[in-house]
């Protein structure tokens, strides 16, 4: 219907974890693979030091984020921003609030965002996913069609015109938008990797030996299609992250600042970058390093599932 | 092939008329609205109730739907409300189209000038220091947000050093003719020198903010994509029989090895767009991408419809060449 290319390209990556020819299992051979990859070890780690500081946070924060401790210190007229100084090591925002802690609790909140959009994003996608893959026909045509209009928005146009419908900003607002955006790209790929299913064996001797529809689709076919699905979960992690920051800098992101949360504090340093560039800097830097991580776990885990690659 | 194309036309034109629906209805479906943005809160019923029938919103949305669909096939698409209040909507598109396409192209150019060359050679000293380097570059360029390395760009080259222009299209003491719209262009037709050269240094760094993407994705593409063909059976007979090792590279090598890394060059006009929306804010540039967010702000329907259709159709009309082209190159295609 559009860019066959593009189709294509999603429908290649649907195929790339259909191989379950050798002995070893595909998960067991990617895992050994995993294990050694730099790639890997790097990407996780960062991910893993970014949970536990969004887990021990709150204790690390020594103040509240929503308050306006240094307040006095801000000045519009004089471009004044409070500068670092004992108790706030990194000075205060515009408003006078302690940066340090709101860039602390921030890994809370973009983690929570990118996670729920791409969870919400997963849902969706593996619903027309399914109701595409496992019935075929006319189910599939209709709900690809729906999947072309989608792609054929440029991805931001998308998550921008989602995120206008709703009337009040807020967090929920941004996790809808670039949640929208994912949809497609997972529906489509799991079409790809469940049709993949469909004509294999095993799932011909399942229906052979006379076993239910259902129970052939969500524990014969489904098991079997979600690899390539799981590794482009955590390349969207790492979009999500990004896309909610484009949101918050267009912005479309949460009109409540109280709750800090990094693609939000970026944009709305955008007006003082000129002057205290620091503002921007560390959500910035913090944004950059998770979204690093993730995709650095992602890339290592395509690779790995590749069957071009095994040995 | 004339079957292929003319069936892809036609689902161009299917997907073209949902689009448009789905707009139509959703833009309804938003807050607030044209007449508010146009008379404020404290606006009197009467006025209000006047607009409202100026506009032709108290009819039922398939009326206003078949209204706008007439009009829009001769090209009025209604007038802006919010983003240039009282010109046609098609207008302020076609006014800031050319500083938009100008940007993409550019950026597209250098994604391409630099992401090719590098990805063959980080392909044929795979694990060297440049094959290292440039992936290390290129996933960081995806994890940085295009708005946030504009800005970056822009801190460093325009305000500490002050080397390019900060943002706008053109130094504003320039007196250029311009006939396309096109400012690097225009420049070049009336041998206005300066004035190209002008705008050429304001594209600079906005093109350099909104290239990483496209880089990233090229450069890793042709760098698989040598990796691939480099192992072919035809590369190894090229060389046994003793052809030059240029004629081997430059015919064998490089030349199958681009037909996939054209192919998503196409691609990326998606990511351009949505890019460019960002990259325009930041550099104050007044391209689509401004009017969109300012429509968004403004709840301007008319700039927004003509916008978000004719991105939608360009995006979608690229796909369709670069799928022909693909046909063209691949005989298999053409028979799906």
């Amino acid at each position: 219907m559009l860019g066959t290319q593009r189709k294509e390209r999603i429908d290649g990556l649907a195929e790339s974890g259909g191989d379950t020819t050798a002995g070893v299992s595909l998960a067991a051979s990617a895992w050994r693979r995993l294990r050694r990859s730099p790639t890997f070890l790097v990407g996780a780690g960062i991910i893993c030091a970014f949970v536990l500081l969004a887990l021990v946070s709150p204790i690390l924060a020594q103040h509240d984020p929503a308050l306006r401790l240094l307040e006095e210190q801000v000045s519009r007229a004089d471009n004044e921003i409070p500068a670092p100084q004992p108790g706030f090591p990194l000075g205060g925002d515009q408003y006078g609030r302690p940066l340090l802690s709101r860039v602390l609790l921030g890994s809370q909140q973009t983690l929570l965002v990118a996670l729920l959009a791409t969870v919400i994003g997963l849902g969706g996608g593996l619903t027309l996913g399914i109701l595409a893959g496992a019935f075929g026909g006319w189910v599939d045509t209709l709900v690809m069609r729906v999947v072309d209009v989608m792609l054929s928005v440029p991805s931001l146009l998308l998550a921008v015109s989602i995120g206008a419908l709703f009337q009040q900003q807020s967090q929920f607002t941004v996790i809808i938008a670039v949640a929208t955006v994912q949809i497609p790209i997972f529906g489509r790929l799991l079409r790809g990797t469940m049709l993949a299913q469909r004509a294999s064996d095993h799932v011909l001797a399942a229906r052979a030996l006379g076993v239910r529809q259902r129970s052939i689709v969500f524990r014969h076919m489904l098991p079997n299609a979600l690899g390539p699905v799981i590794v482009q979960a955590t390349l969207m992690l790492a979009v999500a992250i990004i896309d909610a920051a484009a949101l918050s800098f267009l912005g479309l992101g949460a009109a409540d600042t109280s709750t800090p949360e990094w693609g939000q504090m970026l944009g709305s340093a955008q007006n003082f970058f000129d002057t205290h560039p620091h503002l921007a800097f560390w959500p910035a830097g913090c944004i950059i390093v998770v979204a690093l991580g993730f995709t650095l776990v992602g890339e290592s885990m395509r690779d790995a599932l590749d069957p071009k690659k095994r040995r | 092939m004339l079957r292929y194309t003319v069936r892809r036309l036609g689902q161009l034109l299917i997907v073209t008329v949902v689009l448009s629906v789905l707009l139509f209805g959703w833009l309804r479906a938003l807050p607030g609205g044209p007449v508010s943005a146009l008379l404020g809160e404290r606006a009197t019923e009467e006025s209000r109730a006047r607009l409202v029938q100026q506009l032709g919103l108290d009819q039922p949305l398939y009326v206003q739907y078949w209204k706008f669909m007439q009009r829009a096939i001769t090209g009025d698409f209604g007038v802006s409300t919010g983003v240039q209040p009282g010109t046609p909507a098609m207008e302020v598109f076609l006014q800031r189209m050319p500083a938009t396409l100008e940007l993409s192209v550019l950026a597209l150019l250098l994604a391409v000038a630099v992401g090719i060359p590098l990805g063959y050679f980080a392909a044929r000293r795979q694990g060297g220091w440049l094959d290292n380097l440039s992936i290390t570059w290129s996933l960081i360029g995806v994890a940085v947000p295009v708005f946030f390395l504009a800005f970056l760009l822009k801190y460093v080259f325009a305000i500490e050093f002050g080397v390019l222009p900060a943002s706008g299209r053109q130094a504003a003491g320039i007196d250029a003719t311009h006939a396309t719209g096109f400012f690097v262009l225009d420049g070049l037709l009336t041998t206005e020198w300066d004035a190209a050269w002008n705008a050429l240094i304001h594209l600079l760094l906005p093109a350099i903010a909104l290239s990483t993407i496209p880089f990233a994705v090229i450069f890793r593409l042709t760098r698989a994509s040598v990796l691939d063909v480099v192992e072919e059976d035809y590369v190894r007979t090229a060389r046994s029989k003793g052809l030059g090792a240029m004629v081997v590279r430059g015919r064998h090598i490089l030349r199958n090895a681009m037909l996939p890394v054209v192919t998503t060059i196409g691609l990326q006009t998606g990511a351009l767009l949505s890019g460019a929306v960002l990259t325009e804010q930041v550099f104050n540039i007044p391209g689509i991408g401004q009017a969109l967010s300012l429509g968004f702000q403004r709840q301007d329907y008319a700039v927004l419809q003509v916008v978000i259709l004719a991105t939608a159709m360009v995006y979608v009309l690229v796909n369709l060449l670069v799928d022909l082209a693909y046909a063209a190159i691949d005989p298999r295609l053409r028979t799906r």
